[in-house]
């Protein structure tokens, strides 16, 4: 149920994160964009899996109950700094790395990167050799352990794929936010920006140049494209 | 290749060959059952999950490859070293490197999840890939050591004896450190990501492949009546020792480096202390049966004949072997990635603790079945060709004398 402070929340949000307008068909993605998100895990309550539940819709991820061989596309990882006690949530999908670590070890180029950025799998030529999932450190992939129902038709699935977030490629090529954003903005506390790095006019730009935001491993130097507040 | 030396094929269609290959036959009937359940139901039947992704078929696969390229290092004594008593054992040696590959790699792709897909492995390359180079290197292995055999064969063909063996001999080893490297530049596991990974991989496939190579030497000279001298199982078994060494001095480098590194002390701390059946394989079973205890056998006190005492070590150094690639593949994955080093981290997708993994019966069988292959080529390949040695030396009952 939407109430009144969260259709202003996401009005609000909605406005400051819209993407883009859509890409017109038939005109390739350009290195022009680098799409990615900015979270605020001050604004990311422990409890809250609205991010996860929209995505799972979204993608039509059913699952068949068994969550160690289900897929996961984004979930939400409770953190606690064992020395202060200090905890957060924070949610994980792919990171859509600059330098993707899956796209280096694919043996035959299925896992790719556009040139805006968006890391994905072409899963006609994926062989399911799963050394994408061994050499992400974000464990940011899922296997298609068996066959997989109710599908959506702009995320076919196969069995014996691997398979990962897309930052809802279809839905910004239409000029439209991803999945988990969106709902996020609208349900909960708008705690995901989306946006294009690249462009210094967008919020997300000139968040990341004014704010201190962090990397997950940025050690490991694969430049992600999501960048967290508050942990 | 010795000028004296006469080879002669296995006669087929005796109760013995025919026993064997029923066996290795149901073996691989087995398997491909296996093979069609897990494609069928998909590989949630497995013990794999989206955290332990590689499971006992890599064990095996792994295995079988690096002791393919190990297996050769016989014919490369002989060839590239002039080492005049090994050549005789020349073309098993280049046989089983081929029919380990092939048993090898005949796992490997059945474990894929779409091994269908095998055309597009070999038509789409992704060249900063190392896996998409290893598989340039395993066919290329395939064809080199097939000229290398010929060479070995064919008199005719003597001048290209020398450059095939070189050939091969290089290409063992940059295969070898291709294998290592799959593991050696996965940058987020904790585990691996040590260049060590491409020397240990060398000293495991020296070891492993000549315990293989000494087994199938054994038993085939013992199934089929050949004379084998002390004096060979002797060399074998020294130089099976000094192999051993090697492995454990390279996975010591590994330990050591990896509690050197900064932060690495919990996954070492997991696999050397506390990891339940992963640490009690790396030590009872890699580094003691398959270390300590054949090094023992092969320089220690002489209870037994010397081919009895290479049996028994090689037997130690594939299950050894076995145990170690276990440690590497499963203890490696078990431990958790570290997303948010010096934190704790828990999700609905196992963040933050060690994931469980026990193999089912069809990846144990899909992985016999890579063995069977291997076997079902050895025994065909000294069936239709003169690979093995009519006799080498003579046997003695007592080990006096030839340590």
């Amino acid at each position: 149920m939407i109430n009144r402070r969260h259709l202003l929340l996401a009005s609000g949000a909605i406005l400051i994160a819209a993407p883009a307008a859509a890409r017109e068909a038939g005109k390739p993605a350009t290195a022009a964009q680098r799409w990615g998100l900015l979270i605020d895990t001050g604004k990311c309550g422990a409890e809250c899996t609205i991010c996860v539940e929209a995505c799972k819709a979204e993608m039509g991820l059913a699952g068949h109950d068994r969550p160690r061989t289900d897929a996961q596309y984004i979930r939400k990882v409770n953190v606690k700094d064992p020395a202060t006690g200090a905890g957060h949530s924070v949610p994980v999908m792919c990171q859509h790395c600059a330098k993707p670590a899956c796209v280096d070890v694919c043996p035959t180029g299925a896992s790719m990167k556009r040139a805006d950025g968006i890391v994905l799998v072409d899963r006609h030529i994926c062989i399911g050799c799963r050394y994408c999932m061994m050499a992400c450190p974000y464990k940011a992939r899922s296997f298609a352990h068996e066959e997989q129902t109710g599908q959506q038709p702009h995320l076919p699935r196969g069995k014996g794929t691997v398979e990962g977030c897309t930052l809802c490629v279809h839905r910004i090529d239409e000029g439209r936010l991803p999945a988990c954003a969106e709902a996020c903005a609208a349900k909960a506390k708008g705690a995901m920006l989306f946006g294009d790095l690249n462009d210094p006019k967008s919020e997300i730009a000139q968040r990341v140049a004014r704010e201190a935001t962090t990397r997950i491993r940025a050690d490991l130097g694969l430049e992600p494209a999501m960048r967290y507040q508050g942990i | 290749m010795s000028s004296t030396t006469t080879y002669t094929q296995v006669r087929p269609y005796t109760r013995g060959w025919l026993a064997l290959m029923a066996a290795l036959g149901a073996v691989i009937a087995v398997a491909l059952g296996a093979v069609f359940h897990m494609e069928h139901q998909g590989h949630w039947v497995t013990g794999m999950t989206n955290q332990v992704v590689w499971g006992l078929p890599h064990v095996f696969a792994v295995f079988l490859i690096v002791a393919a390229s190990g297996a050769l290092n016989v014919a490369s004594i002989g060839s590239v070293f002039g080492r005049q008593e090994y050549q005789p054992l020349g073309r098993l040696s280049s046989l089983l490197a081929v029919a380990l590959l092939a048993g090898g790699l005949a796992v490997l792709v059945l474990d894929l999840g779409r091994p269908d897909r095998l055309f597009v492995a070999m038509t789409h390359f992704n060249f900063k890939s190392i896996f998409a180079w290893n598989v340039i290197l395993y066919s290329g292995f395939m064809a080199v050591v097939a000229v290398y055999l010929w060479t070995m064969m064919d008199w005719t063909r003597k001048r290209f004896y020398k450059p095939a063996a070189l050939a091969a001999f290089g290409w063992r080893l940059i295969l070898t450190t291709g294998t290592g490297c799959i593991f050696g530049f996965l940058a987020a596991r904790e585990a691996y990501g040590a260049a060590v990974m491409a020397p240990l991989f060398i000293a495991m496939s020296f070891a492993y492949g000549l315990a293989v190579f000494i087994l199938v030497l054994s038993v085939s000279f013992k199934m089929t009546r050949r004379p084998l001298g002390d004096e060979v199982s002797t060399r074998l078994l020294r130089l099976l020792g000094l192999f051993v060494a090697a492995n454990l001095y390279f996975t010591a480098l590994l330990h050591v480096t990896q509690l050197y590194f900064a932060g690495r002390s919990g996954v070492e701390s997991f696999i050397l202390l506390q990891g339940g059946l992963h640490t009690t394989l790396f030590w009872v079973g890699q580094v003691g049966l398959g270390g300590i205890l054949p090094l023992v056998i092969a320089y220690g006190g002489c209870g037994h004949a010397p081919r009895k005492r290479a049996m028994m070590a090689s037997i130690l150094v594939v299950l050894g072997g076995l145990a170690q690639v276990w440690v590497i593949i499963i203890g490696g994955q078990a431990w958790p990635l570290d997303l948010f080093p010096g934190m704790e981290a828990s999700s609905t997708f196992a963040d933050g603790h060690v994931h469980d993994y026990a193999p089912s019966a069809w990846e144990t069988m899909l992985g016999l079945g890579g063995v069977a292959i291997a076997l079902v080529i050895t025994t065909l390949g000294v069936t239709a060709l003169r690979l093995l040695p009519a006799g080498l030396g003579e046997t003695t009952s007592s080990c006096a004398g030839h340590k």
